[in-house]
């Protein structure tokens, strides 16, 4: 073939696949994807949710098929000739053109609103509104690229496009990068070393752990979450007054963070925990969540103006936070683009509108000393060390619970009268034996009982206990119980074992499950295995009404099967309920063979009995089969020794608590205007999410209600959200990149499917939010270098596909955090009052009527992480704010990371950078290992960067210090000046200068201010 | 989306977007270019890049002179024979019955003449009181509006208004829209710089913020104490000569980590940091007045002795004559730098009591300074392309103030219904009087309009459509107008 011949081949081929790639992606035009954007962009502002031009909506498919005004209809499924919308779009009349103004339809666009049209204008909920979707990851070719199913998904993604994901980032990127993302400092060179001589699978876990039961975990991501809460030490506007009591709530989400408090719960305390029942003073706490609204009190103003901003910022902030939509476009109109309409604005403005400011008294929350942090850390690495042991040693151990498991799901349940020696009850009561081997009571009938039975079991192993309670005609109402309608209230059972008649503390064997023939409602009988007591309706237990006068029984199954002679048994009925709620006629027997939940927890049972358990499953029972280890159990109880005690000192805090008397009613403001109220509204939520449910007994929902149907599990809004919040932290970019709007405006998810994995993992492991992070860090996608491929700029270049990691600069406090640290300046303690770094002069002249003074800490306090910072609303320290830091006077989900001369001034010339340069020389110099320059610079790069540096970039620096000691050498004084109040000791001025002007350089670099 | 936020969406040049804080961008390419760390089709796209506007159009810096707490249109610009002749009586109750008052007690509440004198200035005969001599000097190269409205009642509010356009947090300033539309003219300054006199306002820094604008676009605060821009003086003991050293190694360091890497992001920032010590020398070379004449300094009245007397908005040591006519001068040396938007505050016309005293002061303190400045700039040939803007978040009421506890009406209080602002230059008309309140002063009469008109119409004279001067932020085009703005045609010469 010649070389024409060939040309003109090619080019029919071209031509060719050219129709058939065109025609293929119009016979595959997907609504989501393809349609909804393209209405969203051209039309939905005037046939949209709140305008119907023409009579034309085309946010539904009912509006978007109806008949208009004119007669015609906008769109004939399957009839392009008969569809108006069409004909509308490619007119060159501009009179009928649409839309009627900026730019036509592209040729493509209407390409595929005609082919989409042609085949019948199937119509699809927007993507974030659709249920979660369950799919099994996609299989890929490259099978060494996979460590866990985030990675199927992001490589199966790659391999279409013929895009390799990039290779693991080397070990000391690795570090620096889990510790600038889970606690925001960094590494020191010891650790990093450590590290990097173990390319174990098991060291990175190890870390990734470690980090994560860092109490530091709960100040780097509780920040994260501060910046949702618009979190500030003063009131905004412009007196801007003091909150002297603000920073007890950020020491609240500090705790609930490291503590890991389930996200459903965290939501539902923050949200609502006024309206808990019998909410702890903790939990009233949380609502503080919504206390940092603005307050206005400047002279003149109208306060209710003020009160509707604030239940309108509340309002729009749940929109932003846990929905993801921009409600606050409702506020003055019904949405341009979402589903969301003016009436719906104020009827989830109706959950706030009765939710007051007032205070309440908590317990102050008390710092923990520097010596327990490190030894918190200890413990916690400790523990993890006995889990790895218990891994590495799960044969000596899974054989005994696989023998426990088969045989409480083999053996058929079997029940075995105990040979009773004694009971006792209270003073003047009676136990008679009777024939079937039950007691009936007698005596005198007290307001609360506890029987204690001690007894010996003819069998073994014992698997559980079984309480029969029986009718008896001398029982008031004949029974079972002895209140005055027959009723009972088990509040608790508690089982003692032991190979000796005698029991102590340490004979108590749990029981773990339980079972009824009949349970009264609210009163079910795992309240009698709960722990918790309680007089009345504080407490829990089993009973039985209306059920009275019949048999009952109750089975209670044992963690684990009672062997080795443990036949001796104790056992104590406690019943705390009052008003004589006691038993009347019972009957203990032994149970041997299945018992409820047979002994393991039904999803340990599972894991016990599966042939097979990949690495998580493992990691699941190992963990199980930890939290009954007893060496764990020690170094358990040890931690939460550690953890602050309560100083007894309580302190005032303004929260969020339901109004009492005089509820106000809810209208639609026109315009959003205080003083317009329209027709009353009540509470509910969007239609186009799932809906709400009021709890039992009530008709209309409240701010509890909404609180739970945020986090139940069926709104399919809140989990995706989330899910992104936690991914944007650990890749710089969220899977749906407007972080602010999951909307139909905004970018559609670049891995759907990733995202509703990864939200439906966080539902599945219990809204843990450490569970999902760990599960994120320990991917192959999350592991990728983050070097930039050039060859790839045309083919990805945002790295939407996430052919790389990203690299990003790190946040305002983090960079401050960094410098200290590297110095050996930074303060590790935890929570308590705002404090006051230095700030430059005239900042705070700002404020009103230069109101405001600063006094700069003293001490530590002036080396405390940056999160601690006092934040005033009207003059927030520049520090801060030069880079990106939010104002927060409005909840910010995404944070701006500008680059500028501005920030750049500060890391050079701000006194805390300086004050972070000196120490570093002092901490460096006094290091007698260190006998050289070279290993001098060495460790101190290492400090910043983690890695070991080259030797030119030794060089580099080792010039700069050599310019730097040339020009002290003749300026004594300049070099004390530099050197300030920190001198190091012994070290000749000049020396030290020279050190203090290279350290400074280092503290600029880029790679150390940088999440590589 | 709208080809402005195109030029810095996310794409892969992205480090682009968040780069220099409307620094130079042209000499940030070049930079790059230079050492070969960036493409030259590239560096173009800084967000400080000067971009064409919409429209050809004569204005290319603004300076906004803004009287924070509201000074009296009644007692300055907007004379009431009537209201004089209605001193002390109450006030009708049609206008009663639907107003509201932050502080005063309506029921009680009498009308408060003004004991000013008014004359006409100029050819074009504006009126001015007798305590703005200097600025009815400068009447026909002034555009006076006394029919400005606004809705917002309370300062914070009212003043977000007059930045923002709307008055909800988290909305970008005008000086944040405009650089964001037109970039930033100047190699070593800032886009947008903000100065202070006096005590501060109620808006603090949120009326200069960039709002959801990528913060590069937010105004930088110069001070009056100590170095002109925050962190601006290497540390002490630290020479200029150690200071370059520095940088080089850090330039250095940088660079080895661009070739390893290819994060354009840290070509960004080696250009920040060079930007960063050049603005160490250009701020000071910017403050320093020695280089002006002495007939120019007199003319602004530097050095001019304080009042003996401190007043409401003197906190005895902020010297607040002195740096406000400094400020005006500093206004004029940085439009000459390329700045494209100067915010010059001025926060003490709260006037609820004393007004007389109180008015006197501030108006002593400001007229001279801003009449020198538009000679200033008209001399120079600078102000037709420089808009110069006085004016507050709303005026104040034609009542006397009779807050309880206080003997004697002696202020005035909030008015947002109908106040008086200022312009001049820009391609504006001088000499023009526009719009009319009754005779009372109560409501707008003829031309109302609207702050978000004022701001359309500001637009407009940079070249900026504010209809397609827009940015997406929560899946909306939000712009500077809000919902409304309306281009006045009357106001363009």
């Amino acid at each position: 073939m010649n070389r024409v011949t060939l040309r003109f081949w090619i080019g029919v081929c071209l031509a060719w696949l050219g129709v058939a790639g065109a025609d293929a992606a119009e016979k595959d035009v997907q609504f989501a994807r393809d349609i909804q954007p393209l209405l969203a962009k051209h039309c939905l502002l005037c046939h949209g949710p709140d305008d119907s031009e023409g009579g034309l909506q085309l946010h539904t498919r009912e509006g978007a098929l109806a008949e208009l005004d004119s007669g015609a209809r906008a769109i004939v499924p399957g009839k392009t000739d008969h569809s108006e919308l069409l004909s509308r779009v490619v007119s060159d009349d501009p009179f009928v053109r649409m839309p009627p103004e900026g730019e036509p339809l592209s040729s493509k666009e209407v390409a595929v609103l005609r082919a989409w049209i042609e085949n019948g204008a199937a119509w699809q909920v927007h993507w974030a509104y659709r249920p979660l979707e369950k799919v099994a990851p996609p299989q890929v070719a490259n099978s060494q690229a996979v460590r866990s199913e985030i990675d199927n998904f992001v490589v199966a993604k790659l391999e279409q496009e013929n895009i390799a994901p990039s290779p693991e980032a080397d070990r000391a990127t690795l570090i620096k990068r889990l510790y600038y993302d889970l606690i925001g400092l960094p590494p020191e060179p010891e650790v990093v070393d450590v590290f990097v001589g173990d390319p174990s699978e098991e060291a990175y876990e190890k870390l990734v752990d470690r980090l994560l039961a860092s109490p530091h975990f709960g100040e780097r991501w509780g920040r994260h979450w501060l910046d949702k809460a618009r979190y500030a030490d003063s009131d905004g506007y412009e007196k801007d007054n003091h909150r002297p009591d603000a920073w007890r709530y950020r020491d609240w989400v500090i705790n609930a963070i490291n503590s890991d408090l389930p996200y459903d719960q965290f939501t539902m305390e923050q949200l609502a925990g006024d309206m808990l029942p019998e909410a702890t003073p903790e939990q009233r706490l949380a609502t503080a969540f919504h206390r940092q609204t603005l307050t206005n009190t400047e002279g003149g103003t109208d306060q209710e103006q003020w009160r509707v901003a604030a239940v309108m910022d509340r309002t729009e902030t749940v929109g932003t936070v846990w929905l993801g939509l921009s409600v606050g476009c409702a506020r003055c109109h019904t949405h341009k683009y979402d589903e969301i309409s003016h009436r719906e604005y104020y009827q989830l403005y109706a959950y706030f509108n009765n939710g007051d400011e007032v205070n309440t008294t908590v317990p102050q929350s008390s710092r923990l000393d520097p010596a327990t942090v490190e030894r918190i850390a200890e413990v916690r690495s400790a523990l993890d060390a006995r889990r790895e042991e218990l891994a590495t040693t799960i044969n000596d151990w899974l054989p005994q619970l696989q023998k426990q498991a088969k045989a409480a799901s083999d053996a058929e349940a079997a029940y075995h009268p105990l040979a009773v020696g004694n009971i006792h009850g209270p003073e003047g009561v009676t136990f008679t034996p009777q024939e079937d081997g039950s007691y009936l009571v007698g005596g005198a009938n007290p307001a609360n009982a506890k029987y204690t039975i001690e007894a010996t079991a003819s069998v073994e192993p014992i698997t559980g206990i079984r309480v029969d309670v029986l009718p008896d005609d001398a029982l008031p109402a004949g029974g079972p119980g002895r209140a005055k309608n027959g009723n009972f209230v088990l509040n608790e059972i508690r089982l003692f074992a032991a190979a000796r008649p005698k029991w102590n503390a340490a004979d108590m064997r749990p029981l773990v499950a339980a079972t009824a023939d009949f349970s009264q409602a609210s009163w079910p009988v795992a309240g009698a295995i709960d722990g918790v007591e309680g007089a009345g309706s504080q407490g829990t237990g089993w009973a039985i009404s209306p059920e009275f006068g019949k048999p009952h029984h109750a089975t209670f199954g044992l963690d684990r099967p009672l062997e080795n002679g443990e036949t001796h048994l104790q056992i104590v009925l406690s019943q705390t309920y009052g008003g004589e709620h006691t038993i009347g006629r019972f009957r203990v027997s032994a149970v041997t063979g299945k018992v409820p939940g047979g002994g393991l927890p039904d999803d340990v049972q599972q894991l016990v009995l599966a042939e097979t358990r990949d690495a998580a499953a493992t990691l699941r029972l190992v963990r199980w089969y930890q939290s009954r280890d007893t060496k764990s159990q020690e170094l358990e109880n040890e931690l939460q020794s550690l953890q602050p005690t309560p100083s007894g000192k309580s302190m005032s805090v303004r929260v969020i608590a339901q109004r009492s008397s005089k509820p106000r009613s809810t209208h639609i403001l026109q315009r959003g205007e205080f003083t317009q109220p329209l027709e009353e509204v009540t509470t509910g939520t969007l239609a186009t999410l799932p809906p709400i449910m009021a709890r039992a007994g009530k008709t209309a929902t409240d701010r509890l209600d909404l609180a739970r149907w945020l986090v139940d599990g069926n709104n399919p809004l809140v989990p995706r959200v989330t899910a992104n919040h936690v991914w944007k932290h650990l890749f710089g970019e969220g899977i749906v990149p407007t972080m602010n709007d999951f909307g139909v405006r905004g970018d559609p998810p670049s891995h759907p499917r990733l995202l509703d994995h990864l939200a439906a993992r966080l539902i599945d492991d219990g809204w843990s939010r450490k569970a999902l992070i760990k599960y994120i860090v320990m991917s192959a996608t999350y592991r990728q270098s983050s070097r930039h491929r050039p060859e790839l700029l045309d083919v990805d270049p945002t790295n939407r596909l996430l052919h790389r990691q990203n690299r990003f600069r790190v946040e305002a406090e983090i960079i401050r955090d960094l410098s200290l640290a590297a110095g050996g300046l930074l303060s590790p303690n935890i929570g308590g009052p705002s404090v006051f770094p230095p700030i430059p002069p005239g900042v705070t002249d700002l404020t009103y009527n230069s109101s405001f003074k600063w006094n700069p800490s003293q001490g530590e306090d002036r080396y405390r992480r940056g999160m601690y910072t006092y934040f005033k609303r009207t003059a927030p320290h520049p520090n801060l704010i030069t880079f990106d830091c939010p104002d927060s006077n409005v909840t910010n989900v995404e944070r701006d990371r500008s680059n500028t001369p501005i920030g750049a001034l500060v890391t050079l010339n701000n006194q805390s950078f300086v004050e972070a340069a000196q120490g570093m020389a002092q901490h460096v110099l006094m290091q007698s290992a260190l006998t050289t320059d070279d290993a001098k610079l060495r460790y101190a790069l290492r400090r910043c960067i983690a890695r070991v540096p080259s030797d030119q970039e030794l060089a580099d620096f080792s010039k700069l210090l050599n310019q730097s000691r040339a020009w002290y050498e003749n300026e004594p004084d300049a070099a004390s000046q530099l050197i300030g109040y920190r001198p190091a000791k012994g070290i000749a001025p000049v020396e030290n200068a020279a050190w203090i002007a290279t350290l400074r350089i280092m503290l600029n670099l880029d790679e150390f201010i940088t999440r590589e | 989306m709208n080809p402005f936020q195109n030029a810095f969406h996310r794409t892969r040049r992205e480090f682009l977007t968040t780069t220099a804080s409307g620094l130079g961008a042209m000499a940030l390419g070049s930079m790059l270019t230079d050492d070969g760390v960036l493409r030259a089709d590239d560096a173009v796209e800084a967000p400080s890049a000067v971009r064409q506007p919409h429209l050809e159009a004569p204005a290319k810096a603004c300076i906004f002179i803004f009287m924070a707490g509201a000074p009296s249109q009644l007692d300055l610009f907007d004379p009431k024979p009537k209201l004089n002749e209605l001193d002390r009586q109450k006030l009708p109750k049609s206008i009663l019955e639907k107003a509201r008052f932050a502080f005063i007690k309506p029921d009680t509440a009498t009308l408060l003449g003004s004991p000013r004198k008014f004359t006409k200035h100029g050819e074009c005969g504006m009126e001015f009181s007798d305590w703005l001599p200097h600025l009815g000097s400068v009447a026909d190269d002034l555009l006076m509006v006394r029919s400005l409205h606004s809705e917002e009642f309370n300062h914070h509010p009212g003043q977000l208004m007059m930045q923002c356009g709307v008055s909800r947090f988290g909305m970008p300033t005008m000086g944040s829209w405009l650089n964001y539309g037109l970039g930033s003219e100047s190699k070593n300054l800032p886009g947008y710089i903000v100065l202070t006199a006096g005590r501060g306002s109620s808006g603090g820094a949120t009326l200069y913020q960039s709002g959801f604008l990528p913060s590069s676009y937010g105004g930088v605060l110069f001070r009056n104490q100590g170095e002109p821009v925050l962190n601006l003086t290497n540390p002490t003991g630290l020479p200029p000569e150690l200071q370059r050293a520095g940088l080089d190694a850090l330039k250095t360091a940088n660079q080895r980590r661009y070739q390893e890497i290819h994060d354009p992001e840290i070509a960004s920032r080696i250009a920040s940091y060079e930007l960063a010590n050049r603005m160490q020398t250009a701020a000071p070379e910017l403050i320093d007045l020695s280089q002006e004449s002495q007939e120019t300094l007199d003319m602004y009245g530097v050095g001019r002795p304080e009042p003996k007397k401190t007043w409401r908005g003197s906190l005895g040591h902020l010297k607040t004559y002195d740096t406000f006519a400094r400020n005006c001068l500093l206004a004029r040396r940085m439009v000459e730098r390329g700045v494209r938007f100067i915010n010059i505050i001025h926060a003490s016309w709260d006037q609820h009591s004393d007004l007389d005293f109180n008015l006197f002061h501030n108006a002593e303190c400001v007229d001279q300074p801003i009449a020198a400045l538009i000679r200033d700039l008209k001399q120079r040939g600078m102000l037709d392309s420089t808009m110069v803007v006085w004016g507050s978040e709303f005026g104040r009421t034609p009542l006397g103030e009779n807050r309880p506890g206080r003997a004697a009406n002696t202020g005035r209080d909030h008015h947002p219904f109908a106040y008086t602002m200022l312009l001049a230059g820009g391609g504006l008309k001088g000499g023009l009087t526009y719009g009319s309140t009754d005779e009372i002063g109560w409501h707008v009469e003829e031309n109302p309009v609207h702050i978000n008109d004022l701001h359309a119409t500001m637009l407009r004279q940079f070249g900026l459509d504010h209809l397609k001067l827009t940015y997406r932020f929560q899946g909306r085009d939000f712009r500077l107008t809000d919902v409304g703005g309306r281009v006045v045609q009357d106001w363009i010469a």
